[in-house]
């Protein structure tokens, strides 16, 4: 296979001008999208959910 | 150290498989249908149990089989089938070599020895605890050993699709976004991180605990914890399976997503929301407060919801606009009517997106608000629920999409094209006819996981209505139909891969292929503009609208009468 230059990867900036949206952004970063989807779990059902286990008092 | 950059094209689909990445999605494939066979014959022998007039195994093994049937279906062939779809999406299809193929090969056999040996335990009879397995029911410490490297296995897989993402952006195989399969695979990918780190976190500390290191687990804390892992796990299987419907809609019919941003979206409330909803399995446990339960089930499962909703549209709704783009434009249903129903990768998927729906989806609704579960839990109806949705969802989609593979990765012909047009319908309906007869024994109050629903010599016997008793005893006729569908699926692939006819390609060969290669990414459509005079009063997907609206009412009324029901089993005035 040669080389076609016109076919070679094109720089970033012809793609176009317009500024790419905040949720395409979002899309487009998979390692962000991963932060969210383990934190909001992690805070919202176990932490939470610990807390208030650990908070139960126990009988004596 | 050398990359092999070697890729084959597929003659007739013209996908590019990266030559490690293609055994590797190979062999855990197999793995996973290996599983599924021990799985099936594991679900024989306790359907054959749980019908009342045949009550095959004794107690003890009962729980031994129902163990290993929990696990070897639900983790074992679901989450080997899930990686060798993870490193489809984002190998072939964003025509990219795998990241690390080695540590690939070093996950896999991880978890292939973490499966031996949790069947290992269970089979040696010490270790019946079930799939929750819950402290302070112990297993032998073999169990919890082979969940914990089978996961840290599955973990590596994962951390394997993230860095081929990594590769494939860095030698700009693709440009701009991800396609969207590969962005649920993502999705998928994403859930199954924070799952596997929630059993972690619960299985290891059990395992010190089964060996005698630490004296203590409280309970209430291993069942939250562990159904971050349970539940969660149930989530990489929608988003992996709602993946697969997309790509048989795109594979059989070339259609293209209604909105590709409202796909998106609803996959990003998947990451954000669906894993909230574990909280639905703690729902009658005293300790935990009402606004934990009702925030996680409801407000976060509620969106998690819409989010299944708008896949359970586009999705259909993609198929019909494709279909009458070709032709097929008469009247409400036509698409329908003339789609493949012979071709079953088609039909595999559309009684998944079906079935998942107005079965599992509805219930799974009820059960999940906090009322509600009162009147079901620990019924039967929980496993009719839950067969709903990973048989008839998630493994019923997998099978379809074993269809396209056999010819397109292991490039062998079908075995059995006649048996394979019936398959789906015999597996999917069975399973269905399954599921509905436990949530209507569930309603009564037949207990799952129950050896013996008569309770025959207990001191408080309980008498179950006779229509309790019929139902159990169609659920289990049904039940063998299934697993005479499943047995098709396991002697069609086992059949077309070892034995099927090679496709030959004349000139076959592997090619190098060079990085930075894409095109630049086609622009996308902002508005599904240029159907031209597709559809009916202005709808482009007229049928897929009624369908929708058939399926509000049916949910609507259903969760309408449970709340009538719920009223009776505690008269309040
Ligand atoms: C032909 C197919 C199948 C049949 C006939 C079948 C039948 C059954 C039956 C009768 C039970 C016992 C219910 C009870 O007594 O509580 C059960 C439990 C279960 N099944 Fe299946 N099953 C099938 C396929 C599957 C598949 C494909 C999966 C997962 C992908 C699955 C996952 C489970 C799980 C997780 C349990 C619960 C285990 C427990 O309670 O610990 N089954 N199945
Ligand atoms: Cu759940």
């Amino acid at each position: 296979m040669s080389q076609d230059p016109a076919q070679a990867a094109p720089a970033d900036d012809d793609v176009g001008d317009e500024p790419v949206p905040m949720m395409q952004q979002l899309c487009d970063n998979p390692f962000l999208l991963l932060f969210l989807g383990v934190a909001m779990p992690t805070v919202l059902y176990i932490v939470w959910g610990v807390m208030e286990i650990v908070g139960i008092p126990i009988s004596k | 150290m050398a990359v092999n950059r070697n890729f084959r094209t597929c003659p007739s689909t013209g996908l590019v498989y990266h030559e490690p990445a293609e055994k590797l999605i190979r062999w855990n494939a197999v793995a996973g249908v290996v599983s599924l066979l021990v799985g099936g014959v594991l679900a024989l022998l306790v359907t054959l149990t749980r019908w009342p007039a045949v009550k095959l195994l004794p107690p003890d093994w009962f729980y031994l089989a129902l163990t290993a049937h929990g696990l070897d279906m639900l983790v074992f062939w679901i989450i080997f089938f899930e990686i060798a779809v993870l490193y489809f999406a984002a190998s072939t299809l964003l025509k990219c070599r795998l990241a690390t193929p080695k540590v690939a090969w070093a996950a896999f056999w991880l978890m292939i020895v973490g499966a031996l040996m949790n069947n290992f335990a269970v089979f040696k009879g010490d270790s019946s605890v079930m799939f929750t397995s819950y402290v302070p029911m112990g297993a032998h410490p073999l169990f919890y050993l082979g969940l914990i490297l089978f996961a840290v296995g599955a973990l590596i897989a994962v951390f394997v699709f993230f860095g081929t993402l990594v590769v494939g952006k860095a030698e700009k195989t693709y440009n701009g976004s991800v396609p969207l399969v590969t962005f649920g695979a993502i999705t998928a990918a994403i859930i199954a991180t924070f799952t596997i780190a929630a059993g972690a976190i619960i299985l290891i500390p059990t395992f010190l605990w089964s060996v005698g290191l630490v004296s203590h687990i409280d309970s209430l804390m291993y069942r939250t914890v562990w159904w971050g892992f349970g539940h969660s796990s149930q989530q990489i299987n929608v988003a992996a399976h709602v993946s697969v419907w997309y790509a048989i809609a795109a594979i059989v019919f070339g259609a293209k997503p209604m909105s590709e941003k409202v796909s998106r979206m609803a996959f990003v409330l998947y990451i954000l929301f669906l894993q909230l909803a574990s909280a639905h399995h703690l729902l009658a446990d005293p300790g935990l407060t009402s606004n934990w339960k009702i925030f996680n089930t409801s407000y976060a499962m509620y969106l998690a919801v819409l989010a299944s909703m708008v896949h359970g549209l586009t999705v259909p709704g993609a198929i019909e606009v494709a279909q009458r783009e070709k032709g097929f434009n008469k009247g409400f249903f036509e698409w329908l009517r003339k789609a493949p129903w012979g071709n079953p990768c088609f039909s595999g998927m559309f009684i998944s997106l079906v079935g998942f729906g107005f079965l599992g989806g509805i219930s799974g609704v009820m059960m999940g608000t906090e009322q509600l579960n009162l009147i079901i839990h620990n019924t039967i109806y929980v496993p009719g629920h839950f067969h709903a949705t990973v048989v008839v969802g998630t493994t019923l989609a997998f099978m379809a999409l074993t269809y396209f593979l056999i010819p397109t990765l292991f490039r062998r012909e079908l075995m059995f094209p006649g048996m394979a047009k019936w398959q789906p319908y015999v597996y999917g309906l069975g399973m269905c006819a399954f599921s509905v007869f436990m949530m209507g024994a569930g309603t009564l109050g037949v207990p799952r996981r129950h050896w013996d629903m008569a309770f025959s010599g207990a001191i408080l016997p309980h008498e179950f209505p006779g229509t309790a008793y019929l139902m159990m005893g169609i659920m289990a006729v049904s039940g063998i139909a299934a697993v005479v569908g499943g047995a098709m699926y396991l002697l069609i692939t086992v059949g077309s891969v070892f034995f099927g006819r090679k496709i030959e390609t004349p000139g076959f060969k592997r090619v190098p292929v060079r990085e930075g290669m894409a095109p630049p990414p086609a622009p996308v459509a902002v508005a599904p503009a240029g159907h031209g005079a597709i559809g009916l009063g202005g709808f482009v997907a007229p049928g897929t609208f009624v369908l929708a609206m058939i399926f509000l009412v049916s949910f609507v009324l259903y969760y309408f009468v449970n709340w009538k029901y719920l009223s009776t089993v505690w008269p309040m005035n």
